[in-house]
């Protein structure tokens, strides 16, 4: 009797856990269909290449034109990753092949720290200290016109604070991973420390690196408020680091809520938001493909 | 007397060069390891108390002993792998040849250390292609030219027997190889950097029955050219194959002798009772 009654305390759990993992899936559906039907009428109106590919934004004029956009979140994101990739790598390597014990118990916390803050103290820590010290040092060294700090070059900087913490956090934790043995396999060759993590340590994890990259773009791609407190907010595409930009979740969020009443307008805004959900999604299955792919030759 | 040795491997190819890898020269002959009232701590506790060893060169030595007793840490100590564990702290020296260990720079470290083969309990074939694996310490040694590197990965694929079966798959991830291709595979990596001395620490412990078999013999065949130490648990190996015999029992040395000396007739009673199974 009491073996009866746990099959059927099995059979429910798996129905009340499946039906939840469906659900969760069911809502990225939902969300995506939701975007698309509200931004039907900017769609009907221009079509998709002209949205995409148009860098003129005048909404007054019922000029809608997504590239600067577009282009602000790609050039934010790519400077974000360049920057705190390298750096979380070898901040990870020194924490689990040099590092002494005592330096890790301190500097553990110290990331959790840093990668549980919320973005706004980023943001306001970029506006105080980031966009002054460009104003005033870095951009004078590359042009002589003024500029207000408010840049790619801000955003990126920024999001790269923002990203280096939780990327140390991943790579520590694959890197710790690697058995010992592997280590001593390589050190009773001869191979020196940093031979051993970049041939052997680094080289092991290498799926595991390339999936927390991709889990970082992610994140930077949709990283709004911080972003949106130094780029600038300009709707124009960036020629160059010390440009203003616009990302795409700050359009949306400076903008939704306000001049609603404008024609086309909320349809614009949700028309971003489907543009930056369909981006974060295909890179999300490209890069599952090409982790399959490095996992199959590791 | 190494051409010799070299010869009775590759009957097929006697003509190759025998210097394989010109970077390295394996000395004719091998020299023993000294080691002198070496003690280990970790933290508190002591755990290789006053070893006196010496391992004769050209020998099998195994090293037996009940579990934890210390043996894979003196094992360790030989190359100083044991450098790695926090708080640690060593007295005493060891002697490679003329050379000691414990008070060497960065450089001869890592020099010392490609001296000395290191065959894992389990293998542990680096992220990396079955040829690179072999070539990596030559590599890492500044070995460039490819066509010694492919050389020396062939002969040492050969020396271990493993040539045949990988020879078409060469830049395959060497994880796909079967366990006791990959332990073979791990040999011939350490002897690809021309090395004096072998350290096995139970070598062969995760392998199946024929492929401990191969790799004993081929111990057995490479101590005319190398000091070898080995670790094990099992004693009917230790048995077969070992010319010298150390006991160890709580990080102590109880007894060292001639393998049928120690097997046949052990002196210490801890000895006797550990090689009839009553300690473990």
């Amino acid at each position: 009797m009491s073996n009866q009654f746990r099959i059927i305390k099995d059979k429910t759990a798996n129905g009340v856990m499946s039906a939840i993992t469906i659900v969760s899936l069911v809502f990225v559906i939902i969300m995506g269909i939701g975007l698309y039907i509200k931004s039907i009428p900017i769609l009907e109106e221009h079509s998709l290449w002209e949205l995409v590919s148009s860098s003129s934004w005048q909404p007054f004029k019922n000029d809608f034109g997504f590239l600067p956009f577009v282009m602000g979140t790609i050039w934010v994101t790519m400077i974000a990753i360049i920057i705190a990739l390298p750096l979380s790598l070898m901040t990870a390597i020194f924490l689990t092949e040099y590092a002494r014990k005592s330096v890790k118990k301190f500097v553990y916390p110290a990331l959790d720290i840093l990668a549980s803050l919320p973005s706004v103290i980023y943001g306001v820590w970029g506006t105080i200290v980031i966009v002054p010290l460009i104003s005033d040092k870095i951009a004078p060294w590359f042009s002589s016109e003024f500029s207000t700090g408010y840049t790619v070059l801000a955003a990126g900087l920024v999001l790269s604070l923002m990203l280096l913490p939780i990327l140390v956090s991943l790579f520590v934790e694959l890197f710790v991973c690697v058995p010992d043995d592997l280590r001593a396999a390589a050190y009773s060759l001869g191979a020196t420390k940093w031979q051993t993590a970049k041939n052997v340590v680094v080289k092991k994890s290498l799926p595991g690196i390339f999936a927390s990259v991709v889990l970082a773009i992610s994140k930077a791609l949709g990283e709004t408020i911080a972003v949106l407190m130094v780029c600038g907010c300009m709707p124009e595409v960036p020629k160059g680091l010390l440009d203003a930009c616009y990302p795409l979740p700050a359009l949306i969020a400076n903008n939704y809520g306000e001049m609603l009443s404008l024609p086309l307008y909320e349809s614009a805004l949700m028309f971003a938001a489907l543009l930056l959900f369909v981006v974060v999604i295909i890179f999300n299955l490209t890069s599952r493909i090409i982790l399959k792919r490095i996992e199959k030759n590791n | 007397m190494r051409n010799l040795f070299l010869k009775k491997f590759l009957k097929s190819d006697s003509n190759e060069p025998f210097t394989v890898n010109a970077k390295f020269k394996h000395p004719d002959k091998a020299e023993e390891i000294n080691i002198k009232d070496f003690n280990l701590y970790i933290e508190d506790s002591h755990i290789l108390k006053n070893i006196n060893l010496t391992i004769p060169a050209n020998k099998i030595t195994c090293i037996i002993g009940p579990s934890g007793c210390g043996k894979s840490t003196l094992l360790k100590s030989i190359n100083r792998l044991t450098d790695s564990i926090e708080n640690v702290r060593k007295t005493g020296s060891i002697l490679l040849g003329n050379d000691d260990l414990q008070n060497c720079t960065e450089s001869e470290l890592v020099e010392l250390r490609r001296k000395i083969g290191l065959v894992p309990q389990r293998p542990t074939p680096l992220p990396m292609s079955i040829m690179n694996n072999v070539a990596y310490g030559c590599k890492i040694h500044g070995v460039k030219n490819v066509r010694q590197l492919r050389r020396t990965v062939r002969h040492y694929l050969k020396v271990v027997g493993l040539w045949d079966e990988v020879k078409d798959r060469l830049r395959s991830p060497a994880v796909r190889l079967s366990i006791g291709q990959q332990q073979r595979l791990c040999l011939a990596r350490s002897l690809a950097v021309e090395p004096e001395y072998i350290l096995a620490d139970e070598a062969t412990s995760a392998l199946d029955p024929v492929s401990s078999r191969i790799v004993e013999d081929l111990f057995v065949k490479l101590k005319e050219q190398y000091s070898i130490v080995m670790v094990t648990h099992t004693l009917r190996q230790a048995l077969r194959i070992a010319d010298y015999v150390v006991f160890i029992y709580m990080g102590e040395i109880i007894e060292v002798g001639e393998a049928k000396e120690v097997f046949n007739n052990p002196k210490h009673e801890l000895t006797k009772n550990y090689l009839q199974g009553t300690i473990s």
